[in-house]
């Protein structure tokens, strides 16, 4: 028997091919990945163009004037809070629980309803002291990077509602857990554009 | 056509592992910690003014922002090599190399503007052909 069974093990065609599964079972992750690529390219352009034009004042208010280092180390901490109350928020999908994913969805939401609020009151502040965006090179900048940031955040509320209503309507159903695991890449993304944000213009800024 | 598609949407269609890790509560609870300290000392180098020279502090702030990145990267966005059969990997170090590139060079291209359209360079210039 063990005879027969070796001599017909030879005859069976080789495989050459690596058995394991080596591409992705779903696309979308690796697609979101790559949109979120693509923006990082827009943000790098957008520190660039603060980098060369960061120091332009035109004789203008400069960033140790104008920063207020108090109110961007809440508006970070809003945004880090967010971040891990996100992460719960997945934990919580992960167990198939909708409530507790609910309920840290709206903690998150609440957390960069916050930061968007404080993000404007800055900006309203500064307005207010003649620090507009037409004021200097320095200014320009400064507003088109930490307003798209502000946009990227406010965008972001916007589909985090929207995935919550979805939730409540048709549940954790794949195609939400898929959604709101592009939403978590989204969110911890612009927090990590956020960390370049206030380390490079905040802080170097007033540092001078 | 149409039904190979849909025959193919059923079958990656049920809720299947996507390559990507979702941590743990703790994995989130270290990045946390790790991400506030990695905040607050950086905030509390410029706010209170604790080393004399701002080059070091300028260079502190780099380094603990490089990394949170990092630290964000591992803990929120749970990066590694493995996920997504290393696409991931692969796409964010091409980014990485364009940002470098686009970066450093738009810095460098324009300090050497800015010095070669000096004022006294302008002055020097208007002198000779005057």
């Amino acid at each position: 028997m063990t005879m027969a069974n070796n001599t017909a093990a030879p005859t069976e065609a080789p495989v050459f091919y690596l058995k394991e599964e080596h591409h992705p079972e779903q696309g979308t992750m690796l697609g979101f990945w790559i949109y979120l690529m693509s923006d990082c390219l827009i943000f790098a352009i957008l520190f660039a163009t603060h980098g060369v034009l960061g120091r332009n004042y035109a004789a203008g208010p400069s960033p140790a004037d104008l920063f207020d280092l108090d109110l961007v180390a809440i508006n970070t901490s809003m945004l880090l809070f967010s971040s891990i109350t996100y992460g719960f928020a997945m934990l919580q999908m992960a167990k198939g629980k909708i409530a507790g994913t609910q309920l840290w969805l709206a903690i998150t939401g609440l957390f960069g309803v916050a930061f968007v609020g404080l993000e404007l009151y800055e900006f309203h502040h500064l307005w207010h002291l003649g620090a507009t965006p037409m004021r200097s090179g320095f200014l320009s900048s400064f507003y088109t990077l930490v307003a798209t940031h502000g946009l990227h955040v406010s965008f972001g509320i916007i589909w985090l509602v929207t995935l919550m209503v979805q939730i409540g309507k048709r549940g954790l159903v794949p195609e939400n857990k898929r959604r709101l695991m592009c939403l978590s890449m989204f969110w911890h993304f612009l927090d990590v554009i956020w960390i370049g944000v206030f380390s490079v213009v905040y802080l170097l800024g007033v540092l001078g | 056509m149409s039904t190979h598609s849909h025959a193919h949407d059923d079958h990656h269609g049920h809720d299947h592992g996507d390559g990507a890790s979702h941590g743990t509560f703790n994995s989130y609870l270290i990045g946390f910690i790790l991400s506030v300290i990695l905040t607050a000392i950086p905030f509390w180098l410029v706010m209170d003014g604790v080393l004399d020279s701002k080059m070091a502090t300028a260079a502190f702030v780099v380094a603990l922002g490089v990394v949170q990145i990092i630290v964000h990267m591992v803990y929120f966005l749970h990066m590694n090599t493995k996920s997504e059969g290393g696409w991931n990997m692969l796409a964010l170090i091409f980014t990485l190399v364009i940002v470098v590139i686009a970066v450093s060079g738009s810095l460098w291209v324009m300090y050497h503007m800015n010095i070669n359209m000096m004022p006294k360079m302008d002055h020097e210039m208007i002198q000779n052909f005057g």
